[in-house]
């Protein structure tokens, strides 16, 4: 990608909030306001804005949209009930995951699909290529949609007096059409930080308003503006996989424990399946783990895992844990050393620190 | 403010002279830039440095950085207290942010550094 960033709708807030701007996936994008661990702790203690623009919704329209669905991707999205939702994947032929995704049924023959920006062409283009001679539309609303989300232990009291739709009806991985401070919108209960919270899709063109409103709504409860950086820190906490570290074109979802996505025996089929089933009964060559480095140092993506003299795997993501106070990391490794307990090493700058296999998540929110 | 008294790297790190040693860390300046820093690796007392070589790495949450000694000599004191509180780096990065101090091997090597002057043009161009 040569061209210029593309700039959010909500570019002049970050603009007023002196936010530290980077270029991600094709789009300025604020990194941080205040501080990461700042910004971490907000989410984990009180709420976050977070400014999810650049996402890729395309929604898939007509009376073949479930069949269409359910060809191109890893779930079976027909069994949705409208109103609910499910963490999915698209993988190509032979099985290497194009991305992760989360799809909601607005209706009965109405899909919404939310991809990475940093695949939302991609998706598009093969869901495009996917639904050719079936009564299926899709329509990349990616750029016409503005998408925040408010997360954290006070995201719906926030949320709540703005929200002309009921958020206690909407369960975990639910969405309701309503609107909010006045302005259509989706209402969603779904996230990337391991908190309660919302996501809510508006027109592009409403989303200075809706960003505003929550911000104003916001100040007696402590909600802040969060970026990129605590987006990534919150995840790997809460144990989510991120494209591009945990999950790839070489990587199959059985290898980063998702294989609870993956329908092999749902009606028609779907592209990956042959590979995917194959793979499922050869089972993994590599397992995603999550690790607690004990030694000093902070493990990093690409660092080399080993289990003795053995090189047994590689980090994916790593970073100081706000909330935990000690260094986390993801990994593949092998089968062999993927049980909770089992004591390996990061190789950190030519030294090596003791990392001992946990389970995932680092972090569960208290109920 | 950048502090009158110090010499400075083009790599963001500062140096004070008291008498033969030689106080180092990053300015305020750089530790801004990394964001939170959460951990700092520096080399043992009695290692040999040499000026404009790699001394250590300090990791804020999000990157890596190296760290750069603005003069050559052995090191006589790293500073224990940036293991339990790495912030430091942030909040003071001239007094409880310092990193090492080093036995200065010739103070000549102060020329090669900046002023206060001229590194406070170089962050404005930054």
């Amino acid at each position: 990608m040569t061209d210029e960033p593309r700039a959010t709708p909500l570019e002049q807030a970050h603009e007023a909030l002196g936010a530290r701007m980077v270029d991600f996936a094709g789009w300025r994008m604020p990194i941080q306001y205040t501080g990461i661990i700042e910004e971490h702790r907000a989410v984990r203690e009180r709420a976050g804005l977070f400014d999810l623009c650049h996402m890729g919704e395309l929604f898939v329209d007509g009376p073949d949209a479930g069949d269409a669905l359910a060809a191109a991707i890893t779930t079976d999205p027909r069994t949705l009930a409208v109103g609910r939702a499910q963490y999915s994947m698209i993988c190509a032929p032979n099985g290497g995951i194009l991305d992760d995704l989360i799809v909601y049924r607005l209706a009965d023959d109405r899909f919404l699909v939310v991809a990475n920006a940093s695949n939302a062409a991609v998706v598009s283009d093969a869901l495009a290529e996917r639904f050719v001679g079936r009564r299926a539309i899709l329509d990349d609303r990616s750029l016409a949609t503005a998408l925040v989300a408010i997360q954290g232990p006070a995201a719906r009291g926030i949320l709540a007096p703005l929200a002309f739709v009921d958020l206690g009806a909407i369960r975990y991985y639910g969405i309701a059409e309503g609107t909010v401070a006045g302005i259509p919108a989706l209402v969603a209960r779904t996230g990337y930080t391991g908190e309660d919270g919302f996501e809510v899709f508006v027109e592009a063109s409403a989303g200075m308003t809706i960003w505003d409103a929550l911000r104003d709504a916001g100040r007696a409860a402590g909600l802040a503006p969060v970026g990129l950086g605590a987006r990534d820190t919150l995840r790997l906490e809460a144990g989510m996989p991120l494209y591009g570290n945990e999950l790839d074109g070489e990587t199959t979802p059985y290898e980063a424990g998702l294989g609870r996505v993956v329908k092999l025996d749902k009606a028609g089929g779907f592209v990956g399946r042959d590979a995917l089933a194959k793979a499922a009964e050869a089972g993994p060559r590599r397992l995603l783990v999550g690790l607690a480095v004990r030694g000093r140092g902070i493990a990093r993506h690409g660092h080399a895992v080993w289990a003795g003299e053995r090189r047994t795997g590689v980090v994916t993501s790593g970073t100081m844990s706000p909330t935990l106070g000690i260094p986390i990391a993801m990994a593949y490794v092998a089968p062999g050393h993927s049980a909770p307990g089992t004591m390996l090493d990061v190789e950190i700058r030519e030294t090596r620190a003791a990392a001992e296999v946990v389970p995932l998540p680092f972090y569960i929110r208290p109920r | 403010m950048i502090p009158a008294d110090l010499r400075y790297t083009k790599e963001h790190e500062w140096v004070r002279v008291e008498g033969d040693v030689a106080t180092v860390g990053i300015t305020a300046h750089a530790a801004d830039q990394l964001g939170d820093i959460v951990f700092v690796e520096l080399p043992a007392v009695g290692r040999a440095v040499e000026q404009f070589a790699t001394f250590g790495v300090v990791e804020s949450v999000k990157a890596v950085s190296d760290l750069f000694a603005p003069v050559g000599g052995e090191v006589v004191e790293a500073n224990e207290a940036l293991a339990g509180a790495p912030e430091s780096v942030n909040s003071d990065p001239y007094g409880a942010g310092w990193m090492l101090r080093i036995r200065l091997a010739d103070p000549a090597q102060l020329d090669a550094l900046l002023d206060p002057v001229a590194y406070e043009a170089l962050v404005a161009e930054a």
